[in-house]
């Protein structure tokens, strides 16, 4: 089986050219951050912490760059709200489609489903029309002007939230699934109330999943670029924020440096996913 | 449980379900397709028709944008299942027990990072100045500097790079639940490695194979910063122009008019792979 | 007074009918049994008594009170689930705890409520284990004890051995009976495994497609069923068909389809030309000559020794007899002739079972 083993051993080197392709641009976008140099490139001239800490230009470092550090404080705020607000609407849905029967269930699923194949961008833009529409409707029949409705901060979690409800959902209907039944008639058995059940027994059970739900959508909130494009106002989240600079003011380390902090928030975020569902393995 | 209680959790559970889909899904569509067949004779005045339409598929810029778009989302969706079929079988069926869940988190990593990250790394890799040419001038291979980014070939790698994650994890799911017995019977009825691959690996990994097809060729063509910021300001990415009709020019009507176009088109080819591999979308996109 | 009683209870899902005009009365304190085959309908009965499903026709009483307006949670019968339904995410104190919490108790009286019951489960000293670090067995106890911790009037048991290995379902089986004995609690049992039901009862239900075809003391159903499903389902015996020919009194002469005729004791309406079948206890039948009409001639096929219960396998015809023959005493030999004879008011007679007597 020569033949065989040698092409075993190609084999092994695509994967292994396959994982540096895809680690390749992370490490270069982390390296440089750390290069004691105007411009993210070679060649290295030392080790620095400026992009980070420097308070003073031209090495304004990411925790002195106000603007960078309004969008970062823009991204958690929105992505928190978002997140709890689809974690919320994604439960309701998994006990609505697991638990509950009606007519056209099917159907509706599928419509449940359809936010994650319609492109970002056209949510973003059909959100926009919508709200500027009603906006403009309130504006010309009562004279009230709507601020929630123009591009901003509300407009941006309406429009996370409308994709962001099926990926919570379909998490959150997986595990609802595996739910055994009998444990909440047990509960009632021993003579709880419907609430108490609800609290002691399947949200319990539901935790680590209602917990990932948040932290996969808390993330995606966090990166979405496409969806809230559209809808940003003068309160533009971090990924925003980024891309008007390296359009405007071309790259610079504290990019990277941005860049470097995101990869290990994300990082950590995930890991903490990971945990919050391994240990919990019941039967 | 009393069936008065049962009708008024179904409607509590419901309603949220009904306000998010109605307002925030259905009616801005609606909302936008309302928009694209008006345009403006003056102000809040409208006249109503087809014209944007007319526009979109006599302006040739518009038609060939929307083409390459379709035509470039095709090739990515391809060579994504082709380049990432091989990895998601080793990692299913090749890697022992501990490496495959390493190998597995491995190929998330990128899925935690944002796109204009991954983006920015290439950039970082492939401009003029960047590390991959000056370290081949370093090296002596090359004279001059060359400028890697803002061609075709570039905006396939970074476009693949960015969705191919989404090819694999549906593959890898559905490749875990085959039974090695079904291989080996394939073998040992004297089955080549092409029928073998052809007839019984390929049917079955189908619902993973349509899955990660749709959700990349949704993502490609979908995509926004990766063909503006790896192709430059002349990429033509369907996206943009519709970016510009709405930002730069605030044209709305004309470009809602191009928004619809691009769901029409995406939903058309969603609706025609399931059709072709006779899957369908909640029991193929849902499983992740 | 009954403890829990049925009147003509009976649960229809759709044109389906799950369970079907049901009654029974179980006195204070007795053990009770519902023996049955899959899907004849048991789980629906115990869940409508637990409030889970609403009768569609009939009532039920516990304590003399018809409970059908009450919710669930406000019954107080306690159920043990088929498959346990411990909370995994609490530990068996919190388990057992459940239900004095929900009914408000004060906190400082809990504690040794829990203590008291887990003691008498057998398990003292474990309100701080996982339920995933208890064995089988212990498990099963804790299930009970959340339950009998609340002193329902009756304890609801749903197959609770069906999940345990056979070693430890016999020893479960007298346990089970011992608690009941020392709680003195009215247990009603759900099974379909005849043995446990015999064993560890007081009466016992048999149960067949959604109707109850008899109750009675484990011995009663033994020694004289009042069906060919009963005869056929509760211990062991060899079923010959024929036609009923002559009947006298209550003895009746049946031609088997080899030919032969055999005399047995007619135990139902059948009448003379119904096709019927003879039931052949094990331990009725034994090697030698007996009267004409109560012996069969045959060779023995094979012999199954399992000590006190050994059996010789003998082979008239197309029909393989089962005699018993305790701890091989009788020292036949393989591929002998031998005659079965029995006494002819233990062979019983019944109507040929519809579904040819397939037993589960
Ligand atoms: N909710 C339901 N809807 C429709 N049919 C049902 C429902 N619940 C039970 N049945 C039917 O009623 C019959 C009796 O079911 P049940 O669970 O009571 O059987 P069982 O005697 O407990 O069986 P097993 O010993 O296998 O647990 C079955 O044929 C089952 O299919
Ligand atoms: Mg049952």
């Amino acid at each position: 089986m020569q033949g065989s083993r040698s092409l075993m051993t190609l084999y092994r080197a695509y994967v292994v050219v396959f994982f540096l392709y895809l680690v390749a641009p992370l490490v270069a976008a982390g390296v440089f951050a750390f290069n004691d140099s105007m411009f993210p490139s070679l060649p290295w001239n030392g080790f620095t912490w400026d992009w980070f800490f420097s308070p003073n230009e031209p090495k304004l470092g990411l925790f002195h760059d106000d603007r960078l550090l309004q969008g970062l404080g823009n991204s958690l705020y929105i992505g928190v709200i978002v997140a709890a607000l689809s974690v919320a609407v994604g439960t309701c849905n998994a006990f609505l489609f697991v638990r509950k029967d009606f007519r056209f269930k099917s159907a509706l699923y599928v419509l449940m489903v359809v936010p994650l194949v319609i492109p970002g961008v056209i949510l973003g833009i059909s959100i926009l029309v919508l709200a500027s529409t009603i906006a403009g409707l309130a504006d010309q029949w009562f004279g009230v002007f709507l601020t929630s409705l123009r591009p901003g901060i509300p407009l941006v979690v309406m429009g996370q939230f409308s994709f962001l409800v099926t990926i919570t959902s379909l998490v959150i209907i997986a595990r609802l699934e595996k739910f055994d039944i009998s444990l909440e008639e047990a509960a009632l058995n021993l003579g709880a109330s419907r609430p108490r059940t609800l609290l002691t027994v399947t949200l319990p059970f539901l935790f680590p999943a209602m917990f990932s739900a948040f932290v996969v959508a808390f993330l995606v909130s966090f990166e979405n670029f496409n969806t809230t494009l559209f809808l940003v106002g003068s309160d533009s989240p971090l990924t925003i924020t980024m891309y008007d600079r390296m359009v405007k003011a071309g790259s610079t380390p504290v990019l990277n440096a941005t860049s470097v902090v995101l990869m290990l928030g994300s990082g950590l975020l995930a890991l903490l996913s990971v945990f919050a569902q391994r240990p919990k393995k019941q039967a | 449980m009393s069936r008065d209680a049962g009708r008024l959790s179904l409607i509590l559970l419901f309603t949220p379900f009904a306000l998010w889909i109605a307002l925030l899904i259905i009616l801005p569509q609606l909302g936008i397709g309302y928009v694209s067949i008006r345009e403006k004779v003056g102000i809040n005045q409208y006249e109503y028709g087809f014209k944007n339409y007319v526009d979109f598929i006599t302006e040739p810029v518009y038609r060939n944008t929307l083409l390459r778009t379709a035509w470039m989302s095709i090739l990515v969706t391809a060579l994504a299942l082709i380049i990432g079929f091989p990895i998601a079988w080793y990692i299913a069926k090749i890697a022992r027990e501990r490496s495959r869940a390493a190998l597995f988190l491995m190929c998330l990593i990128p899925l935690w990072v944002s796109d204009l990250v991954r983006a920015y790394g290439w950039i970082v890799l492939l401009r003029e100045t960047g590390v991959i040419s000056m370290t081949l001038v370093k090296w002596g291979i090359i004279s001059q500097p060359i400028e890697m980014l803002y061609n075709d070939m570039t905006v396939i790698i970074g476009l693949v790079y960015t969705v191919i994650l989404f090819m694999i994890v549906p593959l890898v799911s559905t490749l875990q639940g085959m039974d090695d017995a079904l291989l080996e019977a394939g073998y040992n009825l004297g089955g080549s490695r092409v029928t073998v691959f052809r007839r019984i690996i390929v049917p079955y990994a189908m619902p993973g194979i349509v899955a990660g097809c749709i959700i990349t060729f949704m993502l490609t063509a979908g995509s926004y910063l990766t063909p503006i910021l790896l192709g430059g300001k002349n990429s033509s990415w369907f996206t943009e122009q519709i970016y510009n009709q709405f930002i730069t020019r605030y044209n709305w009507e004309s470009g809602s008019a191009f928004g619809v176009s691009l769901l029409v088109f995406t939903s058309f080819v969603v609706w025609a792979g399931l059709r072709l591999t006779g899957q369908s979308l909640a029991t193929t996109v849902a499983k992740e | 007074m009954h403890d829990l009683s049925c009147t003509d209870l009976t649960k229809r899902f759709g044109t389906f009918t799950a369970v079907s005009d049901v009654s029974l009365d179980i006195p204070s304190g007795s053990f009770f049994s519902i023996l049955g085959p899959s899907g004849c309908g048991k789980t629906t009965l115990m869940r409508m008594i637990a409030g889970f499903e609403n009768p569609s026709a009939g009532d039920i009483r516990i304590k003399g009170e018809s409970v059908l307006a009450l919710p669930p949670n406000k019954r107080n019968v306690k159920m043990v689930f088929q498959h346990l339904a411990l909370f995994p995410m609490m530990t068996v104190g919190e388990n057992i705890a459940y239900g004095l919490r929900c009914r408000k108790e004060p906190k400082h009286e809990i504690g040794p409520k829990v203590a008291r019951v887990l003691e008498r489960v057998g398990l003292p000293g474990n309100e701080d284990k996982k339920i995933d670090q208890l064995s089988g067995g212990q498990k099963q106890r804790i299930a009970i004890a959340r339950c009998m911790v609340l002193e329902p009037d009756v304890l609801l048991l749903d197959e609770p051995l069906g999940a345990l290995d056979l070693k430890l379902r016999e020893h479960m089986k007298i346990e089970l009976k011992q608690l009941q004995h020392q709680f003195e609690t009215t247990f009603l049992y759900i099974t379909h495994d005849q043995s446990e039901a015999l064993v560890m009862s007081d009466n016992v239900a048999v149960m067949n497609a959604g109707r109850f075809e008899q109750i009675g003391a484990p011995k009663d159903l033994y020694d004289a069923p009042a069906s060919g499903f009963v005869a056929g389902f509760v211990g062991d015996a060899t079923v010959l068909e024929g036609k009923l020919g002559e009947v006298r009194g209550s003895q009746g002469r049946v031609v088997l389809e080899g030919g032969q005729e055999v005399v047995g004791s007619v135990s139902d309406s059948s009448t003379t030309g119904d096709t019927v079948e003879v039931f052949l206890r094990p331990e009725a039948l034994r090697l030698g000559d007996g009267e004409p009409g109560c012996r069969l001639g045959g060779t023995v096929d094979s012999l199954l020794f399992n000590g006190a219960s050994s059996r010789i396998l003998v082979r008239t015809g197309r029909h393989l007899i089962e005699v018993a023959d305790p701890e091989q005493r009788s020292g036949v030999s393989e591929g002998s002739t031998v005659n079965v004879c029995w006494s002819a008011d233990r062979a019983r007679i019944f109507a040929r079972r519809p579904d040819g007597g397939a037993i589960v």
